[in-house]
C-alpha cells in the first residue's frame, strides 16, 4: 500500500476516536434517568409507554389543533378532571418540576427542545 | 477543474487572505447576532428591513445582469461575447450565493428556514423568490460548469446544455421581477406600490451587473493576462449606458407622478430621501447625502461612458465610469429604494435607520465572501482559457 | 434505443399527460367552477348594504369593487370590534388601563430602547390612526384625544398573503392568528401590513419582562418571531371577552362580537352609529371600527 505506514495507524486512530464513547464507559450507558412522577395521579393522558415514545408528536398535534383549528375544549381526561390540550396549563400542572421530570430524560438523551423558550415552566 | 484555483501567485493568495479576514470577522459577528437576536442590528419596529435585505435586493439585480452577456451570444450569435459569457455566469453564481446568505442572516429563526418548503404558500411572493433564486443558481452552475469543461476539452458543448442556457434567460428576468413583486404588491407602502418598480429594477440590474463585469474584466487584463476584447467591452459599455439612462428615466417618472399629482402618500418618501423632511421641528434627512451621491455618480458615470476618449482610449476612466454607475445604482436600489419604503411608517411617523457596527461587519463579510467565490471561479475560468490557448 | 421503441414511449407519455390534464379540464367544464374552491354558503343579511359587514354567498358582486379571494370560513363567524372614541374622550384613563391589561395578560415585554419596542395595542393621534381621513380644521376634541390602534384582523389580510410559511393565518372565527412555532422571522408580514400593527422580537422578550410578575397561564414568545394582537383567541375560544374589552368595564368603550351574526350587539352598534375604518382604500376590509 502506498503510504501504508501512515494510513494504517491513521485508520486505527480514527476508529478508536469514533468509538470513544463506547469503550470509554466500558459499554455502560450511564444511569437510566429517573424522572420524578407526580403524586396525585397514577396515569396520564396516555399510558406511560406511549407517552414516553410519543409525547413530542402528541404535543405537536395539540399545538396544531388548538392554534390552527381553534379547538380549546376541555377534552383531555386525566383521572376524573377534564383539561385543555395545553403544555403549560395541563401537563405542567401535575409535572410541576421541569428539572426533576422533563430535564432528567432530555439531558440524558442530549435533546434540547425549544418549547421552554416560550412556554413557561412552573417556578421551582 | 477546482485544482486550478489552488495555484496562484502571491497576490492571488494575499487577496484571498484579505477577503478571508473579513469573512472571519463577519462569522464572529453573526454568532453574536445569532445568540442575542437581530436587535444587534439597527433595524426597528418601523424600519423592519435594513441593510441585509437591501443588499439582497441589489445583488439579485447584479446576478440578473449576467443575462446581458448570455442573451447576445447565445440567441443573437454575437461572437465577440464568446470569451466573457462565462464571466457573466460565474458572477451570477457569486451574486446569488451572496443573496441567499443575506436572506439567511436576516431571518429571525434561521433554523426554521426549510418551513418555506415544508409549508409552501403559493400566494406568497417569497415562495416564488425562493424557487427562482435557487433555480437560477442551479442553472448557472450547470451551464457555466458544463460549457467551461467542454471548452477545456476543446470540444463543442453537448447539445442538451443549450436547453438550460435558453431557460436561464427568462429565469434571469424572472428573478428580478419576482424580487420587485415582493415590494410592488404590498398595499400599505405607497413608495413601493408602483408598476414601474419591476422595470426600474431590471434596468438598474442590466446596468449594474455588466458594469461590475467590465470593471473586473479590466482588472483581469492587468493582473491575470486575460483580455476580454475591445469589441466586447465596448458593446458592454453601450449596454450599461442605455440601461443606466433608462433606469434614471424611470426614477424621473416616479418624481413626476409624485410631485405633479401632489398626492402626499407618493411625495412623502421622495421628500425624505432627496430633500429631507421636517416633522414637528425635527429634520429627518439622514439619507439625503446618499441619494444626492446617487445622482452625482450617475452623471459622472454617464459622462465617462459617453465621451469617446474616456470610453475607448483609457481603461482607467472606463473602469471609473463603470464603477461610478455600479455604486450609484447600489445607492439607488440598496439604500434609497428599500430603506425609503419604510419611511414614513404606516402611521405617517418617521423613524430613521442607522446600521450598527456588528451589522456593517456582517454585510462587509458577505460581500467579501461574494468576491472570494468570484475570485476562485474566475481563476478557474481564466486558467482554462490560458490552458487552451497554450 | 431503436426507433419503434422510442415512438412507443413518446406516444405513451403524451397519452398519459393528456389523460391527467383532460380529466381536470372535463371536471371544470362540467361543474362550471374550479373543483376545490367552491364557496361555503354564508347567510346573506338583506339589511346589509355594501360596506363594512361582509356576509356573502356564491359569486355576488360587491359594488365597491375589489377581488374576493377570501378564505373559506367553516363556522361563518367573523369577529370584530367597535371602539367608541367618545367614551375614551370622556374617560381618558381607560386608554392606559386597556393597554396595560392587554400587555400584562399576554406578557408583552417593554424595552427602554424604542427600536426594540413590542406593542399589541397603543394610543396614537387621530391623524396618524386615520391617515386617509382629513384632519384639516378638525375639531379640538378629536385633535386633543388619542385613538387606540391595534391589529385590524382584516378580512383580506395582506400579511397572510405575504407569509411564506402560513405562520400567520386567518382562523375559523376571522381572527388573524400567529403560529410562533412556524414563524421564520422574515418580517415580510411587517412590510405588508398597512397599519403597522406588527412587532418583531429583536431580542429575547423575557429580558423585557419582570419574570416574577407575569401571567403564567400564557406563554411568552421567543426572539426572532413576529407578534401582534390576537383578539385574545385563547379567551374568545372559551367564550370570554378580550382583555381590552373587559378592561373597559361597563363604559362600552369597546364592543366585541360576531359581525356575521345580524342579531349581535356589535351589529346593532354599527347600525346605530357612524363609524370610520383605517385606510379603507387598501381594500383589506378591517374588522375594527371606530365611532368618532
Amino acid at each position: 500500500m502506498y503510504d501504508g505506514g501512515k494510513i494504517i495507524p491513521g485508520l486505527i486512530i480514527f476508529v478508536l476516536l469514533v468509538t470513544f464513547p463506547i469503550w470509554y464507559n466500558k459499554g455502560n450507558a450511564g444511569p437510566v434517568p429517573q424522572p420524578e412522577l407526580p403524586k396525585q395521579y397514577d396515569k396520564c393522558v396516555l399510558p406511560a409507554e406511549d407517552m414516553l415514545a410519543e409525547h413530542m408528536q402528541l404535543l405537536n398535534q395539540w399545538r396544531d389543533t388548538v392554534l390552527r383549528t381553534g379547538d380549546r375544549s376541555f377534552d383531555v381526561t386525566i383521572g376524573e378532571k377534564k383539561y385543555q390540550k395545553s403544555l403549560m396549563n395541563t401537563c405542567m400542572q401535575c409535572h410541576t418540576s421541569k428539572k426533576k421530570f422533563c430535564d432528567t430524560c432530555h439531558a440524558y438523551a442530549s435533546v434540547t427542545p425549544y418549547c421552554w423558550d416560550c412556554h413557561l415552566a412552573p417556578v421551582e | 477543474m477546482f485544482e486550478k484555483a489552488l495555484k496562484g501567485n502571491k497576490y492571488y493568495w494575499m487577496w484571498l487572505a484579505f477577503l478571508g479576514t473579513f469573512m472571519a470577522i463577519a462569522a464572529i459577528c453573526y454568532l453574536r447576532q445569532f445568540n442575542y437576536g437581530l436587535g444587534l442590528t439597527g433595524m426597528s419596529r418601523d424600519v423592519s428591513w435594513g441593510l441585509y435585505i437591501s443588499q439582497f435586493t441589489f445583488l439579485v439585480g447584479v446576478a440578473a445582469g449576467g443575462v446581458m452577456l448570455v442573451l447576445p451570444y447565445y440567441i443573437h450569435d454575437y461572437k465577440a461575447f464568446g470569451r466573457i459569457t462565462i464571466l457573466g455566469e460565474f458572477l451570477a453564481i457569486a451574486a446569488l450565493l451572496m443573496c441567499l446568505t443575506f436572506i439567511v442572516v436576516d431571518l429571525g429563526q434561521p433554523m426554521r428556514m426549510l418551513n418555506v418548503i415544508f409549508h409552501a404558500q403559493p400566494r406568497s411572493m417569497l415562495f416564488y423568490d425562493m424557487i427562482v433564486l435557487n433555480g437560477y443558481l442551479f442553472l448557472n452552475i450547470l451551464c457555466g460548469w458544463v460549457i467551461l469543461t467542454a471548452e477545456r476539452k476543446e470540444v463543442p458543448p453537448p447539445r442538451w446544455i443549450y436547453f438550460f442556457v435558453y431557460l436561464s434567460i427568462p429565469f434571469a428576468v424572472s428573478i428580478h421581477t419576482v424580487t420587485a413583486m415582493l415590494y410592488c404588491g404590498l398595499p400599505g407602502r405607497h413608495f413601493w406600490l408602483s408598476a414601474i418598480v419591476a422595470p426600474r429594477f431590471l434596468a438598474s440590474a442590466f446596468a449594474a451587473g455588466p458594469a461590475l463585469i467590465v470593471v473586473v474584466a479590466l482588472i483581469l487584463k492587468r493582473v491575470a493576462n486575460f483580455d476580454a476584447g475591445k469589441k466586447a467591452i465596448d458593446k458592454l459599455a453601450t449596454i450599461i449606458l442605455y440601461a443606466a439612462l433608462v433606469n434614471v428615466f424611470f426614477v424621473g417618472l416616479e418624481f413626476f407622478v409624485a410631485y405633479y399629482s401632489n398626492i402626499p402618500g407618493h411625495k412623502h418618501t421622495l421628500d425624505y430621501l432627496f430633500f429631507g423632511v421636517n416633522h414637528h421641528g425635527h429634520v429627518y434627512d439622514n439619507l439625503v447625502p446618499f441619494m444626492r451621491a446617487f445622482l452625482a455618480l450617475f452623471a459622472v458615470g454617464v459622462a465617462l461612458l459617453s465621451i469617446p476618449y474616456t470610453r475607448r482610449k483609457s481603461d482607467f476612466w472606463l473602469g471609473a465610469g463603470c464603477l461610478a454607475i455600479f455604486i450609484s445604482f447600489w445607492l439607488d436600489k440598496g439604500i434609497g429604494f428599500v430603506l425609503g419604503g419604510f419611511v414614513p411608517n404606516p402611521l405617517n411617523e418617521i423613524v430613521e435607520y442607522y446600521p450598527t457596527a456588528n451589522e456593517i461587519f456582517i454585510v462587509l463579510g458577505i460581500w467579501a465572501m461574494g468576491f472570494f467565490i468570484l475570485t476562485v471561479l474566475y481563476k478557474i475560468a481564466i486558467s482554462v482559457e490560458h490552458e487552451i490557448e497554450a | 434505443m431503436d426507433k419503434k421503441r422510442r415512438d412507443f414511449l413518446k406516444i405513451a407519455g403524451a397519452t398519459t399527460l393528456a389523460g391527467l390534464g383532460g380529466s381536470v379540464v372535463v371536471e371544470r367544464l362540467v361543474t362550471g367552477e374550479a373543483p376545490a374552491t367552491a364557496r361555503a354558503a354564508h347567510e346573506v343579511d338583506p339589511a346589509v348594504g355594501h360596506g363594512h359587514a361582509r356576509a356573502e354567498a356564491g359569486h355576488e358582486p360587491v359594488p365597491h369593487g375589489g377581488g374576493h379571494g377570501h378564505e373559506i370560513r367553516k363556522t361563518g363567524k367573523r369577529l370584530g370590534m367597535v371602539i367608541d372614541l367618545r367614551q375614551f374622550q370622556k374617560h381618558p384613563e381607560l386608554i392606559e388601563k386597556v393597554v396595560h391589561a392587554c400587555h400584562a395578560e399576554h406578557n408583552v415585554p417593554s424595552f427602554p430602547n424604542k427600536k426594540d419596542e413590542v406593542k399589541w395595542i397603543w394610543p396614537t393621534e387621530y391623524a396618524k390612526a386615520f391617515t386617509e381621513h382629513s384632519d384639516y380644521y378638525r375639531n379640538s376634541v378629536i385633535l386633543e384625544n388619542e385613538v387606540l390602534v391595534l391589529c385590524n384582523h382584516c378580512d383580506e389580510p395582506p400579511c397572510v398573503k405575504a407569509c411564506p410559511t402560513r405562520a400567520t393565518f386567518k382562523n375559523k372565527d376571522g381572527i388573524v392568528a400567529m403560529d410562533y412555532h412556524r414563524c421564520i422571522g422574515c418580517r415580510f408580514c411587517m412590510a405588508a401590513c398597512p397599519y403597522g400593527s406588527r412587532s418583531f422580537n429583536w431580542r429575547d422578550p423575557r429580558a423585557g419582562l419582570d419574570m416574577n410578575h407575569i401571567n403564567r397561564r400564557f406563554p411568552t414568545r421567543m426572539r426572532g418571531v413576529v407578534e401582534k394582537c390576537n383578539f385574545c383567541a385563547e379567551r374568545v375560544g372559551l367564550g370570554k371577552q378580550p382583555k381590552c374589552v373587559e378592561a373597559c368595564g361597563t363604559s362600552k368603550a369597546m364592543v366585541f362580537g360576531d359581525l356575521n351574526d345580524p342579531d349581535s350587539e356589535i351589529r346593532k352598534v354599527l347600525k346605530d352609529n357612524f363609524t370610520l375604518q383605517r385606510k379603507p382604500s387598501a381594500g383589506t376590509h378591517p374588522s375594527v371600527f371606530y365611532i368618532v
